[in-house]
């Protein structure tokens, strides 16, 4: 088992181009991923969430704190941690099979088994007769069911996913949250969700973070059991329904809220 | 990403607007090839009448029947040693070369100005010389470097093809989103793969159009320079009748380089549809 660490990290960007004066995004997160674990991270705009995957990516450099797998520091972006991006960043000049393929071909991997393993992994997605299609061709879930392929294509020990289904309508995000669910226990990988909604949050997670803002902090870590009741066979409406789902989003509103209340004071 | 200001207007009005504007394009696919079309025939009527009822001298201006008669004759019997055919000929192989040598040169340095502060610390200050001036100012001086041959026109043509393809290359990498690269990073690319694999493909809708910029740059400098100094080719055909008042091959050749450039142009745009379907939806 691994585990993704961040240690009292803190990120500052400069507040403006010409002054040294910096805004501090993030204060002193303290987060570990176990790669059994699937994490949920909710707080309102500007609470750092992005921030937070970039660091855990390698894209943004933390200006204090250390980020470390396994206990060796990060040294940038890796194929351990994969990122699926909320605009799917699929190239358009590769057709969709060519793109899951894409990790692998970065690896060297030879012509045919990459595209017999990038057909394992879009029949795994559910799109086994979409392989030869242009990525415009695809519907906005698609494309992200393609650009999760291509994640999974790395072989990643965490799955890094910033806000995958947020543009997406209401049934096709139900769907894949669903979707994602399965993928991650099916591929036993940590997941680190960035997310607007709580709801998503709650049923997907079995850690669910909540951040403020100004600057971004944990403020609730909880942990949640309702992405694993759901696999194993109960319903949605069944789970909403209870007492425990009904008292987890009401507190996590709750949190969220109280802060933007703090802030208009 | 292009901002229109029309979108910016509150919803409300704009969009019985919107509605409106979508219900007329039936009618409007036609654009404005009719206007057009009609603008070139009363140019020519007005051409043929002012010849034929000796407006101005045929000497100044022959009719459009005899710039026709002049193309066909140029084509079957030549003009000074060579057919119509071979001048063409011999403008497009200087042209292709040109571009070739263009391309190989401005392709890599405009990679290097997009992705290296050192690359463009060191190109920039060369393009920015050699853009705005006019490739008949340099001609001259390549002619007495490396004398009068094809090498000189070749260079010279190149020359002015260089700067819209390297900039439009290093515009193109700049434009490459930050997602596309951080995607690659993320599965472990290492830098050459990701300039490889990711920013140069990105950029090659950019590339094509500074290609197609380029050719039409090439092709008035060609013309240009043979009208200095070649035996062969169209602005050499155009120059020398132009020595002996032949105006209607004058007419003519000035013609046949319209068209070709206008042929060059469409091939341009096929190439872009052929080879970046995808940059329509992007």
């Amino acid at each position: 088992m691994s585990v993704l660490s961040l240690q009292s990290v803190s990120l500052a960007f400069p507040a403006d181009r010409d002054s040294h004066q910096t805004r501090l995004v993030l204060d002193g997160v303290t987060l570990h991923l176990a790669s059994d674990e699937f994490i949920a991270v909710i707080g309102r705009s500007g609470s750092g969430k992005t921030s937070l995957l970039n660091l855990a990516a390698g894209f943004l450099k933390p200006t204090s704190g250390r980020i470390s797998v396994d206990g060796v520091d990060i040294a940038g972006p890796d194929a351990d941690r994969a990122v699926v991006f909320q605009d799917d960043a699929l190239y358009p000049w590769l057709n969709a099979r060519d793109n899951v393929a894409f990790p692998l071909k970065l690896r060297g991997i030879a012509k045919r088994e990459r595209r017999l393993r990038a057909n394992g992994l879009l029949a795994k997605v559910g799109l086994e007769n979409a392989g030869a299609k242009n990525i415009w061709e695809l519907s906005g879930g698609m494309r992200q069911r393609v650009g999760i392929a291509r994640a999974l294509a790395s072989e990643p020990r965490f799955l890094l996913l910033d806000e995958p289904l947020g543009a997406l309508d209401a049934l096709t995000r139900a769907r894949l949250q669903q979707f994602l669910l399965k993928v991650w226990s099916d591929s036993k990988t940590g997941a680190l969700l960035i997310t607007h909604s709580i709801e998503e949050a709650i049923l997907l997670a079995t850690r669910v973070v909540v951040l403020a803002p100004n600057p971004g902090r944990i403020v609730a870590d909880i942990p949640a059991s309702f992405g694993r009741q759901l696999l194993a066979g109960k319903s949605l409406p069944e789970l909403k329904d209870t007492p425990e789902y009904r008292r987890l989003h009401d507190g996590l509103t709750g949190l969220i809220h109280a802060d933007a209340e703090e802030d208009a004071a | 990403m292009t901002i229109n200001i029309g979108t910016m207007i509150p919803a409300a009005p704009t969009a019985p607007v919107d509605v409106a504007v979508e219900a007329q394009q039936p009618k409007r696919s036609f654009g404005t090839l009719p206007i057009s079309l009609a603008t070139i025939a009363v140019i020519i009527a007005a051409w043929s009448l002012a010849s034929a009822y000796g407006v101005v001298s045929p000497l100044f201006l022959p009719s459009p029947w005899t710039v026709l008669k002049a193309i066909h004759g140029v084509a079957v019997n030549g003009f000074v040693d060579s057919t119509l055919a071979q001048h063409t000929f011999a403008s497009l192989l200087r042209i292709f070369a040109a571009l070739a040598a263009s391309i190989v040169i401005g392709i890599p340095a405009g990679l290097a100005i997009g992705t290296s502060r050192i690359g463009k610390g060191i190109l920039d200050p060369i393009v920015e010389f050699l853009r705005p001036l006019p490739p008949l100012a340099y001609l001259p001086l390549i002619i007495i470097w490396i004398g009068i041959g094809e090498a000189s026109k070749i260079t010279v043509i190149s020359l002015a093809m260089l700067p819209p393809i390297i900039l439009s290359t290093a515009a193109g990498v700049k434009s490459a989103p930050a997602d596309f690269i951080n995607a690659a990073r993320s599965f472990g690319a290492t830098r050459l793969q990701i300039l490889l694999q990711v920013i140069l493909p990105s950029a090659i809708p950019s590339i094509l159009t500074g290609t197609r910029i380029a050719l039409g740059a090439g092709w008035s400098t060609l013309v240009a320079a043979e009208l200095v100094a070649a035996s062969r080719g169209l602005g050499f055909m155009i120059q020398s009748a132009a020595q002996f008042l032949v105006t209607d091959i004058v007419i003519a050749g000035i013609v046949v380089i319209a068209a070709i450039a206008f042929l060059l142009e469409i091939l341009a745009r096929l190439l872009e549809r052929w080879f970046v379907p995808w940059a329509a939806h992007r």
